[in-house]
């Protein structure tokens, strides 16, 4: 150990010029890639809290001149829609990810187990489904005409509940249970379920965060099913909502119900960046806690899908 | 024979194991609806989809739907189109994946490492909603960003929405932008993996950082390269719909350089309600995806077995 810190330091003695220059550069050029990767956010959030003129004047700014609150509470004072938006979202995220996470955990556990038989025949049937898929006609079809859910907000829900990858993934985190442990508690008596109730979930827990997180994610950045199948105003989930809001000149049909405002006292192009923050806001502020799971998740899901 | 012996086997495993069988049946039932019932229906390519008579009652027309395509030059440009991002994407991004991947690994200082880890992965967790919100801050030709520095500066505004060729580059940008965090940290899990006698031999050898990254760490990350690229190259057909759709929308002046194959069927879907071509479009891409996918599986399978899919 001795010897291994003196080799250390030594090379580290060593470290010539060109070694310094290398570091150099790393830092460098890893600190301007993040700044890159946080410079569009920072746009955003200073572009939210401009006045309506200064951005019609001057256009959008990193250091505005003023500072501004009324995007906000224009979006306070028409809050109708932006909250149905905010419902439908939580909803299709809490139902989306309680229902994903129970069928994808049970057919990990079932696969998992080598004691079933079929689990080669059925892996293979799962893993089918990512190689070849009908397209977007038949499934648009499908979901318009047979199961009638047009404008009905399980159109947005049942699209991304199961997904062969993080089927797999699943099976994958699970590896390193030894079959014996289903074997003793089989032993003692409990049944397959009860084996994955007291058993598989405890020992699963990490994995069922880094699936839940994938499933949870796919659920607050919905918009595409949305603008498939999803007519109605009110069921528009939050990134749905920010798209029409963008893309529109004048918002103020998007955010008021019916009664007149004057256009021009709408802060229009504030409030497009301010919905775009509070669209966001939920998810950067999860992140520092729920980028662990993340990763380890992308770790084991990169060694083998 | 064979097979009525294999049902009756299969019977009495459902008998025997019956609870385990119930446990999966809502993912198998889940994709039969889902993924098997909408294969078949990939023959609404083959007929003129009229939505009273139904996908199978609708009339024949044989491979009219994609002559058609092939006559107006359509399917050639977003193929051309299609190939040529994902090149691009493939190429680029992963070169910067490996570059910053090398470097974080290098870096000594935890607290530094940590921070920039996370902030280069932060796009990836936002939705293309808001990086098409980024690009309207940016680039929108009244109060944009870019173009309130422009005219700053006394120079004049610069209209990104009618220039068709800029946005090659700022799809590349973004592409690049929301993607690095990910492939990033995948590639610093295969430098973690090496083993670290090799690099204390290295030291004892007195060799520099640089000989250090150029002979250990570059050439031990190669396998993981070319496997990732390969399963790269095996979905050159479709994908990043989400960055094309929020970035460019219904714009038409843009179409020529940033249509894409995927852009094309949701637009024929849903913007003129044209079943037809966008499901021989779906299909074409569907068939050609799964031999690239076979194709590629069948090389990996003979240069490293373990890797294969299948």
């Amino acid at each position: 150990m001795k010897k291994k810190q003196s080799e250390q330091s030594n090379s580290n003695i060593k470290m010539g010029k060109s070694n310094r220059t290398l570091m150099l550069i790393c830092y460098l050029c890893i600190a301007v890639f993040a700044i890159l990767c946080l410079f569009p956010f920072a746009l955003m959030i200073t572009s939210s809290f401009m006045t309506e003129r200064e951005i019609v004047a001057e256009g959008y700014k990193l250091f505005p001149k003023n500072w501004s609150l009324s995007a906000y509470r224009y979006l306070l004072d028409n809050p109708t829609k932006l909250l149905s938006s905010y419902r439908v979202t939580i909803t299709i995220t809490v139902v989306g990810t309680a229902i994903g996470l129970f069928i994808m955990s049970m057919a990990g556990y079932v696969l998992n187990r080598k004691d079933f038989k079929y689990r080669n025949f059925f892996s293979f049937f799962i893993y089918f489904t990512t190689l070849f898929s009908g397209g977007l006609v038949p499934t648009y079809i499908l979901y318009v005409r047979y199961l009638n859910l047009k404008d009905n907000i399980w159109a947005l829900i049942l699209p991304g509940l199961v997904s062969a990858w993080s089927i797999f993934l699943m099976r994958n985190f699970m590896k390193s249970i030894p079959d014996e442990l289903y074997e003793s508690a089989t032993m003692d008596g409990a049944g397959p379920f009860k084996i994955y109730i007291r058993v598989f979930m405890p020992l699963a827990l990490p994995s069922l965060a880094t699936i839940g997180l994938f499933l949870a994610l796919g659920y607050w950045n919905e918009w595409y099913n949305a603008s498939l199948y999803i007519d109605t105003a009110t069921k528009y989930p939050l990134q749905y909502f920010l798209q029409k809001m963008v893309n529109q000149t004048s918002i103020d049909s998007l955010t008021s119900l019916g009664h007149v405002i004057d256009a021009a006292s709408v802060p229009t192009q504030s409030v497009k960046m301010a919905t775009a923050v509070l669209a966001t806001g939920p998810i950067i502020l999860l992140y520092p806690f729920v980028q662990r799971f993340f990763v380890s998740g992308l770790t084991v899901g990169s060694v083998k899908g | 024979m064979k097979t009525k012996q294999g049902f009756h086997a299969f019977g009495k495993e459902i008998r025997r194991n019956w609870v385990l069988f119930l446990m999966l049946l809502p993912a198998i039932v889940y994709f039969i609806i889902f993924s098997y019932v909408t294969m078949p229906g990939a023959y609404v390519a083959f007929v003129n989809y009229n939505p009273n008579k139904g996908i199978f009652g609708s009339d024949f027309v044989g491979f009219k739907n994609f002559e058609f395509l092939i006559k107006n030059g359509d399917l050639l440009r977003i193929t051309k189109n299609t190939l040529l991002y994902n090149v691009v994407f493939l190429v680029l991004s992963h070169t910067i994946q490996i570059a910053l991947a090398i470097m974080l690994s290098e870096i000594t200082r935890k607290r530094f490492k940590k921070v920039s880890q996370s902030v280069i992965l932060l796009p990836h967790f936002i939705s293309y909603v808001v990086v098409g919100v980024f690009a309207y801050n940016f680039f929108n030709f009244d109060n944009g960003f870019i173009n309130s520095i422009l005219v700053n500066f006394g120079g004049e505004r610069f209209s990104f929405y009618s220039t068709p060729w800029v946005w090659k580059f700022i799809i590349v940008f973004f592409y690049i932008w929301k993607t690095t965090g990910y492939g990033m940290i995948v590639y610093m899990a295969t430098i973690t993996g090496i083993s670290s006698e090799i690099y204390e031999a290295s030291y004892i050898d007195g060799a520099s950082r640089f000989q250090r990254i150029k002979l250990i760490t570059l050439p031990l990350m190669k396998p993981t390269f070319i496997l990732l690229m390969l399963f790269g190259l095996g979905g050159i057909l479709r994908g990043s719909f989400d960055l094309f759709y929020n970035l460019i929308g219904t714009n038409s002046i843009l179409y020529h350089s940033t249509d894409v194959i995927d852009t094309y069927v949701y637009r024929s879907l849903v913007g003129s309600f044209n079943f037809s071509s966008s499901a021989a479009v779906g299909l074409y891409q569907s068939v050609f995806g799964l031999i690239l996918v076979l194709g590629i599986n069948w090389i990996v399978r003979k240069i490293e077995p373990d890797s294969a899919l299948f």
